[in-house]
């Protein structure tokens, strides 16, 4: 146990990284490699590469943990997907709009064959809306056996009032067998009944995907000889056990961003910041709170379906390594347009065609690039008047996310760091970790397990006894996620305060995370 | 102003910006209405818009709108049943069939909504509204500053339940019709008055639904959409510039709050915008720019689509505009009833259009 060694990979969409840390999280060794149109080769080439660096302590790799862009590209390419029968309990109610309204077509037809609204579901204080129509509930679902191959079930104020939720999953087992996978929507989603519903649908789609995840990952592990357990990213930053991750594959969506502002964060030894990690084409910012990823508050689409995941709050802005620079010095034109992971064909240093951001870096003394020098010909003028642009974008970023405080630090990360300049306008200083180029790896090997829950309360009376309650549900659901039971804190409680409500009432959302379980 | 005369899924999306500028940052959020009209004019076809001026003298409308909490309504979905119990009620009190609705706040979410309700009951729907804009409580409508005694409310849940509400005046109307809201679960449907044709001539803002789809299609396309919609309102643009400072506090089962507004590019004016659900007023150094019941809206400066009061986030580029209230607003009763006072504000009503001429 004393050399309890872990990989952390992240699979993004322009590289695949991958680092091993020890028991005191220092990283032994770490890969970034092109990410493969086959996704589980790149895996397992990644594996491969630090595996053979650490040499004989690959026998000591006792935990995996992925960040994987699967999940999403199902979503987005229309593969791979289940099909769900979609059950909402909330008539009279809520039947204007009848469920998977504004989806593209080509998806719904894809993920969901049949839907229904039955009677049932809560008025916000409790009371019931209408009896629970459990007969109409069996009837749908006698109607679909054999047409799908999983449930979502949705009622009006689950996150408050789940059993009809419940008794819906206990209906489906009977009716269509104990292995059908059901969705409940309270245990993904908060309040907002179209955003839950599609979530939960999504979630019930993504099932087969995710087992095919977890069964690959396991055997690219078993060909390296390979025993251990196994965990997922999150787009919050934590992380879930791989059967958690099973029951829900929609919340490894948007890991990526969560992972590197938790990356930077370790590596800088910061919890309070704003994180940037600067690719090929672009710069990604986020902002670390408590050592979490701050989340952002506007409805995260996915694939056309607008959802209520937990993002991080990241603003993407067109500035990275591969940039493309051109016009003249009085007018310099920055981008958007990238060569991407060109880079090494087409930029100047390189002896490519096409001048990049990162020439102009080359050309001030930011970077150098090892036995590569720029052609003599350059327009020095053209780039530095074009990375003065380019402060000048990163510095507005800056101060879009720092909600008007200038005392932050700014932690840079990712394969173009070096285009942030160290006297950049609104960060009190720039700091530039050990590894920052592969911090999003890093951040889903660090990561802690969470769990989170939402819900509305009462003001004055009964306040307190209702964030107790909610704190100890998301506690439970972090031990849940693979958390250590008795290392599991509550890490935020956010109360936003609602208006035209009987009594006064604040929605509460509370998260516990902790280290993960030792296996 | 060129009349609209039906609203199919095209005006829809007009409608909705339009709505949301008329919101002046309250209303309640378009996002939804408009997923359930778009959802009924695909399923039973557009619906047609009628002036106040073709409706015989005895034609009943139903002026109607969603009652109770923006946070219970993202939950409490419409349902398609509870806007018939509604005409039934309306029709058994009245002793006559409804002719059409109309939306009795065309600001924010009631400015869409009313398309759901007609395209099931299969009526028309009249260019008018009770507001010109949108406003927190029921008894801030035109009809209440007309002086038309409330005939009747009308409080539909969505578990089936109708209260129908004869008050002695608009205040006992928002008391009544509240409790029979927050019983029902926080959210429902309420027709406020069944006007005649007649009652309604002079009581209401006409060309409202008119007025909402050309603000939206005036910015569509548009070199400078920001300019585009101040020439469609005719209004002034007070300050451009960026948010530096939000404050938010909760009183009186609103939330209210303040938002600073720092001129970019010129000699660091700062504007104060005071909010309750909507944008009450605008100072700069103790000096008002505006206040209700003109319109102020705070609008994205590149796109000019509107930011309601919860989506206003620091470091955000914006315009704050500013316009003239209907003249029905600008009678002793009318600020009486939804002037800066009625809001708590210690200050006297100024129209918008005089402030600037008296500080320039």
């Amino acid at each position: 146990m004393s050399d309890d060694l872990r990989i952390g990979i992240d699979v993004g969409g322009t590289n695949t990284d991958a680092v091993v840390l020890d028991p005191n999280d220092k990283i032994l060794a770490w890969t970034k490699a092109p990410t493969t149109t086959d996704v589980s080769s790149g895996i397992h080439a990644a594996i491969a590469a630090v595996l053979s660096d650490i040499g004989d302590r690959a026998r000591h790799v006792r935990r995996v943990m992925l960040g994987t862009t699967h999940a999403t590209n199902a979503i987005l390419e229309r593969r791979g997907l289940g099909r769900v029968a979609a059950i909402r309990i909330g008539a009279p109610a809520t039947t204007a709009i009848p469920p998977l309204t504004g989806w593209p077509a080509d998806l719904r037809s894809v993920a969901c064959p049949a839907a229904t609204v039955v009677h049932g579901g809560y008025l916000v204080d409790g009371h019931p809306l209408a009896p629970f129509d459990k007969a109409a509930v069996a009837a749908f679902l006698e109607s679909v056996g054999g047409k799908v191959d999983a449930v979502a079930v949705t009622g009006m104020f689950s996150p408050a009032f789940r059993d009809q939720e419940l008794e819906t999953a206990e209906i489906a087992a009977k009716v269509l067998g104990a292995d059908i996978p059901v969705t409940m929507s309270h245990e993904l989603g908060s309040l907002g009944l179209i955003e839950r519903e599609n979530a939960a649908v999504l979630n019930a789609s993504l099932y087969a995907v995710a087992s095919d995840v977890t069964q690959s990952l396991a055997r690219a592990l078993a060909e390296h000889g390979l025993d251990v357990t196994c965990y997922f990213a999150q787009n919050d930053g934590t992380l879930m056990a791989v059967d958690h991750a099973e029951r829900y594959p929609v919340l490894t969506i948007g890991s990526g961003p969560a992972n590197s502002i938790r990356g930077a964060a370790y590596l800088s030894g910061l919890d309070e910041a704003i994180v940037v990690d600067v690719g090929g084409t672009s710069s990604d910012f986020g902002v670390l709170k408590q050592g979490f990823p701050r989340e952002s508050a506007l409805a995260a689409d996915i694939g056309g379906v607008t959802t209520n995941f937990r993002m991080p709050d990241v603003l993407a802005v067109a500035i990275g390594g591969g940039t493309m620079i051109s016009g003249a010095a009085q007018a310099p034109v920055v981008g958007p347009q990238s060569v991407g992971y060109r880079i090494r064909e087409r930029g100047l240093v390189f002896g490519g065609d096409t001048a990049t951001l990162t020439d102009a870096a080359v050309a001030a003394g930011r970077t150098e690039i090892a036995g590569r020098a720029l052609p003599s010909h350059v327009d020095s003028e053209l780039f530095a008047a074009a990375l003065r642009a380019s402060d000048r974008r990163l510095a507005e970023a800056v101060d879009s996310v720092s909600l008007g405080r200038h005392d932050n630090r700014l932690v840079a990360v990712g394969g173009g760091a070096f285009l942030v300049p160290d006297d950049l306008e609104g960060a009190a200083q720039v700091v530039r970790p050990d590894h920052g180029q592969v911090a999003n790896a890093v951040g889903a090997a660090i990561a802690l397990a969470s769990g989170w829950w939402e819900t509305i309360i009462p003001t004055g009376d009964g306040r307190r006894e209702a964030i107790e309650e909610a704190s100890d549900v998301a506690r439970r659901r972090a031990v849940h996620a693979g958390a250590a039971p008795d290392q599991v804190e509550v890490v935020e409680i956010t109360e936003v305060p609602l208006s035209y409500l009987p009594k006064p009432s604040v929605r509460l959302s509370v998260k516990a995370a902790g280290p993960l379980a030792r296996s | 102003m060129q009349r609209v005369h039906e609203i199919d899924l095209e005006t829809l999306d007009a409608l909705g910006r339009g709505c949301a500028v008329l919101g002046t940052g309250g209303g309640g959020d378009v996002a939804a209405p408009l997923i359930a009209a778009a959802h009924a004019i695909r399923t039973r076809g557009p619906v047609p818009i009628v002036q106040l001026s073709d409706l015989p003298n005895d034609a009943l409308i139903a002026p109607l709108s969603g009652i109770g909490a923006p946070t219970v309504s993202v939950e409490m979905l419409p349902g398609q049943s509870e806007v018939h119990r509604l005409r039934e009620a309306a029709e058994r009190f009245m002793g006559g069939p409804l002719s059409a609705v109309m939306s009795s706040e065309i600001g924010g979410s009631n400015g869409v909504e009313p398309l759901l309700w007609a395209s099931l009951l299969g009526l028309p729907i009249v260019d008018a509204d009770g507001m010109g804009r949108a406003f927190p409580e029921v008894q801030m409508v035109s009809m209440n500053v007309a002086g038309l005694p409330v005939n009747v409310v009308i409080v539909a849940d969505l578990a089936g339940n109708v209260t129908t509400i004869q008050p002695i005046d608009g205040d006992w109307s928002e008391r009544i019709a509240r409790a029979a809201c927050v019983a029902g679960g926080a959210s429902a449907l309420m027709a406020d008055y069944i006007l005649t044709a007649e009652q309604a001539r002079g009581a209401v803002i006409e060309g409202s639904v008119s007025h909402a789809v050309h603000l939206g299609q005036s910015t569509v396309g548009a070199a400078d959409p920001l300019e585009a919609l101040r020439s469609e309102l005719d209004a002034r643009v007070l300050i451009s510039g960026k948010i530096v400072d939000i404050e938010r506090r909760t009183g009186g089962g609103f939330v209210r709050g303040s938002v600073v507004v720092e001129e970019i590019g010129g000699a660091g004016r700062l504007t104060r915008v005071e909010i309750q659900n909507e944008n009450l007023a605008v100072f700069e150094d103790g000096e008002v720019l505006a206040s209700v019941p003109d319109l102020i809206s705070v609008v994205d400066t590149q796109t000019a689509s509107a930011i309601s009061t919860e989506s206003l986030r620091y470091g955000q580029r914006v315009s704050v505009l500013a316009w003239p209230c209907h003249p029905l607003w600008r009678t002793d009763r009318g600020l009486t009833i939804a002037g800066p006072r009625a809001f708590g504000y210690a200050i006297d009503y100024v129209p918008v259009e005089k402030i600037g001429s008296s500080v320039v």
